[in-house]
């Protein structure tokens, strides 16, 4: 039930690096991660992967394997044939570290732009009431692990530097839309998610939602309802003319 | 040491789970300038995994429940030498603590009107864990996390910086920690990305470092869990409390071998999921202990008709404690009963319908179809024993979490005490909130009434140095240098055949002496490549702890004569009254001719402080005589046994 698999792994830093081949007993049931972890403790006791729980629940070991962004500890090696080669490269969208481990901060920096939860004034802790109807919405974005392999695949910023700076990326534009469907958030983040989040930049192609480990419809559930809250607002006189007197007050 | 990084704060916490997040939560709001350091990334820790739910008698789904009798329900599933003043200071705080999670900005699963919903669990009378499906870690921890940044972006608005008062530094290590004349002064660690040293000056520093599973070969465990903590406390001067303790959980993954280990959640059997062996039989009914008779359903049929109605039938035995289940589990399996993979079946798929099973048990149903080819709803699941969780850890002061170290708190899994013998589900992510709390307050009000900081030794920092950087060192002319996988390999598989849930005295002397052995390897164990990333180094250096807590487990199981929840002697096979009041503490005297790298670890029998008598007298005399002796209970307040009410106060 062994055998002997063939392996492409990305080794190298952020001066530069290269494919290494390797040639890896693999067993039965095994997931590209074991596999990862043989070659360290038998040929590569230096290569770097990030991982921690190997059960698919931390979001640690994002890479891409022949291309497609996954999860290493997920993948398992029953779904490739015994003489394909498998190519372990490291996210693409994120600065190498080294070998398959990235930068992964520009996801710390956008987790801190976002106005955080604001509970009602006057709420006692223990008070809170809501019905599980109106926490599902958010609670399904609360599935997320933050692998950040959706930040990783959107054309928005992969290969798109320059775009970072002013694109928050599925994963956080996700986290306004669970903020806002919160049933007791008093804060409003609806025009902020336009004007500095990004959320314009999303064109709705979807590759988020197909490479995210949680099944997490991201932008079905969460861009394009937050999209509508967006054009609700800028296309409603009322709403318009609103927000026009009450900037005229402050 | 020039070249190293210098950081200076008043309160430094170690471990970025739920105890660690919550204590530096309350020392940050507590105006002090906190940072936490923790070798994953932010919001990856080990909480993250936890599954089934979060202890707390809010009384949300049977109104009957109290702090009381929560108390109780610890006390008995830790076989009464939990540290009671911590078990009660957790059932008082916890419902608090959940509460103060939806501020903010927690999700949990809802009860009809609106309230956090509770759900079953082994060991607890009634519905108590607060929960979000099976994902209730990755809640709290995601919470906590984004109360971190929502602090960060208070002084953000405040100073224009998000660092000024709090920080986080990930992928960072810490391998020692920094005293002066016995206080801690702070603590030296290396950065996992660049491999480059810092040093922290802090007279505050909150460990909450988590758990020592990966000494062992089947763990539920995630690589960080190295005892770290429990080893940076004994060499600092600390005590640990309690180390025979280690719970082995009863249900992980046994097949395919890759995932051997990996928990599936008693919430399975907590939402209707029984164990059944090869015939078919559902064995645990056999295996109701003396102590809890009379507490569990005894046929099959009341067993099921308690989901429903729990006023008027008692619970299945599917749900007693986890050293019980772990037990039954493993004769099931070595009697020839067991399933093809060596473990036993949970059925969960034949009890309800698959909508709901996908419904409340999301991430079983992923994790077996993904990584089994298991589809629980339409087949059982194989089950057996994992290493999970120990109870042993930093003995502390209850109320402030302080260790016997000047300035050196513990919380959360690496402390000791709160679970005694056996934690019970669900009680853990509670314990982190409330004693992560209590730890952070600690931690501030020493800082505030101290005098004069501490100071960090040029000396000490060059000495700690010079042990982190060790493992790139050539061996002397002539010796054979060692790989640091080959010898935590050897390592785990020597705790799991020697040190694991059943145990006798020949093993742990055997086990001992294999500690010997790997100790001295380990000198001659050399690295490959450069400081940046590189995990052979991380491993040689997490090898030290390893060992020194992998000798304070063996050195205790090896001294308490009795079997008592995680720790079963198979040469002492009952409840011994005489064990009860005694606490097996362990140290480093730190002698001359010590081993530096790894310092010998002695265990000594103490003393524990009696029950408080308003506490003991929560509990029936008859129920208490099967664990204390006839003298220690003359204080109790109904005095000796025979005909005392049944089920003491609500
Ligand atoms: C699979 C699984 C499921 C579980 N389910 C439940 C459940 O449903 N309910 C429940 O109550 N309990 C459950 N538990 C137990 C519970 O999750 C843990 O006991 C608890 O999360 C421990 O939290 P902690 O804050 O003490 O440490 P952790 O969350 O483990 O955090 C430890 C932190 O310390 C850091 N650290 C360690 N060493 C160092 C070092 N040397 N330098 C710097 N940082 C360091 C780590 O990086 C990490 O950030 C479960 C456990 C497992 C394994
Ligand atoms: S749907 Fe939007 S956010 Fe998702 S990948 Fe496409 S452009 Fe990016
Ligand atoms: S939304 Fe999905 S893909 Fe994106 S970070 Fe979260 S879990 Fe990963
Ligand atoms: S290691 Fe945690 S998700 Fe893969």
């Amino acid at each position: 039930m062994s055998y002997t698999g063939q392996f492409r792994v990305w080794r190298g830093d952020a001066d530069g690096g290269a494919l290494a081949d390797f040639r890896v007993e693999v067993n039965e049931g095994e997931v590209v991660l074991d596999v990862l972890h043989r070659l360290q403790a038998t040929q590569a006791p230096d290569l770097a992967v990030r991982w921690n729980c190997k059960a698919g629940k931390c979001g640690s070991c994002s890479a891409e394997i022949n291309g497609k962004p996954r999860l290493l500890c997920m993948t398992r090696m029953s779904v490739f044939e015994h003489d394909e080669v498998v190519t372990v490269t490291p996210m693409r969208t994120f600065p190498v570290i080294r070998d398959l481990v990235t930068d992964v901060s520009y996801n710390y920096t956008k987790a801190r732009e976002i106005p955080s939860f604001t509970p009602p004034a006057g709420l006692a802790p223990g008070e809170y009431r809501m019905g599980q109807a109106d926490v599902g919405r958010s609670q399904e974005f609360r599935k997320c692990i933050e692998c950040f392999l959706c930040q990783d695949t959107c054309h928005v910023v992969r290969d798109h530097e320059e775009n970072k700076e002013s694109f928050a990326g599925p994963r956080f534009l996700m986290r306004i839309a669970e903020l806002e469907m919160h049933p007791l958030d008093v804060a409003d983040r609806v025009s902020a998610a336009q004007d500095e989040h990004g959320l314009g930049r999303c064109n709705i192609t979807k590759c988020c939602t197909d490479v995210c480990p949680e099944g997490i419809k991201i932008t079905d559930n969460a861009l394009i309802p937050m999209k509508e809250r967006v054009a609700d607002r800028r296309y409603d006189p009322l709403v318009w003319l609103g927000r026009t007197i009450s900037r005229r007050r402050d | 040491m020039t070249d190293t990084e210098r950081h200076e704060y008043d309160v430094l916490v170690i471990g970025a789970g739920g105890a660690g997040l919550r204590a530096a939560i309350e020392a940050a709001e507590h105006g002090l300038r906190t940072a936490i350091v923790c070798k994953s990334l932010f919001g990856k820790a080990h909480t993250v995994m936890a599954e089934g739910g979060c202890a707390a008698a809010m009384g949300n789904v049977n109104e009957n429940d109290s702090w009381q009798v929560h108390f109780r329900d610890t006390m008995r599933g830790g076989k009464f030498l939990n540290n009671w003043r911590m078990a009660e200071l957790h059932a008082k705080e916890a419902p608090d603590r959940v509460w103060e999670l939806e501020t903010y900005g927690a999700l949990f699963d809802r009860t009809k009107d609106g309230r956090i919903s509770q759900r079953h669990f082994g060991g607890h009378s009634y519905a108590r864990l607060a929960h979000v499906g099976d994902r209730t870690g990755l809640e709290l921890i995601r919470t906590l996390q984004q109360r971190i940044v929502a602090l960060q972006q208070e002084d953000y608005a405040e100073t224009g910086d998000y660092e000024a008062r709090l920080r986080v530094f990930a992928e960072c290590t810490v391998t020692e920690l920094l005293t002066e004349g016995g206080a801690i002064a702070g603590a030296l660690g290396y950065w996992r990305e660049s491999g480059r040293l810092l040093v922290f000056s802090a007279p505050a520093v909150v460990l909450a470092t988590g758990g020592i599973g990966k000494s062992f070969q089947v763990t539920s465990n995630s690589w960080e869990y190295t005892g770290d903590g429990h080893a940076l406390a004994l060499r600092a001067g600390a005590e640990l409390i309690d180390m025979e303790f280690v719970q082995f959980h009863p249900t992980g993954m046994v097949w395919p071998p890759s995932v051997k280990g990996i928990l599936v959640t008693e919430g399975v059997r907590g939402d209707g999921g029984v164990l059944k062996n090869a015939d078919g039989k559902r064995f645990m009914f056999d295996y109701v202990p003396a102590v809890f008779k009379g507490q569990y359903a005894e046929s099959e049929e009341e067993a099921d008709r308690w989901y429903a109605d729990q006023e008027n039938n008692r619970r299945t035995p599917d749900l007693l404690p986890r050293d019980e289940v772990a037990r039954a589990i493993n004769t099931e399996v070595k009697e020839g009963r067991g399933s093809p993979h060596g473990g036993v079946y949970l059925d969960i798929a034949s009890r309800m319908k698959p909508e709901e099973i996908k419904r409340r048990l999301p991430s079983m149903y992923h994790q077996f179809k993904e990584l089994a080819d298991v589809d629980i709803t339409a087949e059982p699941m194989e089950v057996g024993p994992t290493c999970h969780y120990v109870m042993g850890g930093i003995h502390v002061d209850p109320d402030t979490g302080q260790s016997r170290v000047p300035g050196l708190f513990a919380a959360g899994e690496c402390a000791g005490g709160m679970h005694g013998s056996n934690r019970l589900g669900g009680n853990s992510l509670s314990d982190l909130l409330v004693f992560g709390r209590r730890a952070g307050l600690g931690a501030a009000d020493y800082v505030a009434g101290l005098g004069r900081r501490p100071v960090v030794r040029d000396a000490e920092i060059d000495a700690a140095a010079e042990m982190t950087l060790a493992p790139f060192a050539p061996t002397a002319p002539g010796v054979a240098s060692e790989n640091p996988y080959t010898l935590h390999a050897e390592l785990q598989r020597m705790m799991n055949d020697l040190v694991g849930i059943i145990r006798t005295e020949a093993e742990m002397a055997a086990a001992l002496d294999r500690l010997g052995e790997l100790r001295e390897r380990l000198h001659d164990v050399v690295v490959e490549g450069h400081r940046q990333y590189n995990p052979g180094w991380h491993l040689a250096l997490d090898l030290r702890n390893m060992l020194m807590v992998s000798e304070a487990v063996a050195a205790s199981a090896l001294m308490r004569t009795e079997s008592r929840g995680g720790h079963t002697r198979e040469d002492h096979p009952g409840l011994d009254p005489q064990w009860r009041h005694r606490v097996l503490r362990s140290r480093c005297p730190r002698g001359p001719g010590d081993d530096a790298v790894v310092p010998r670890v002695v265990v000594e029998p103490a003393e524990r402080v009696p029950m408080r008598e308003d506490l003991l007298a929560l509990f029936d005399v008859a129920e208490l005589e099967k664990y204390y002796t006839t003298p220690e209970l003359a204080g109790h307040p109904a005095g000796h046994s025979a005909g005392s009410p049944q089920g003491g106060t609500a």
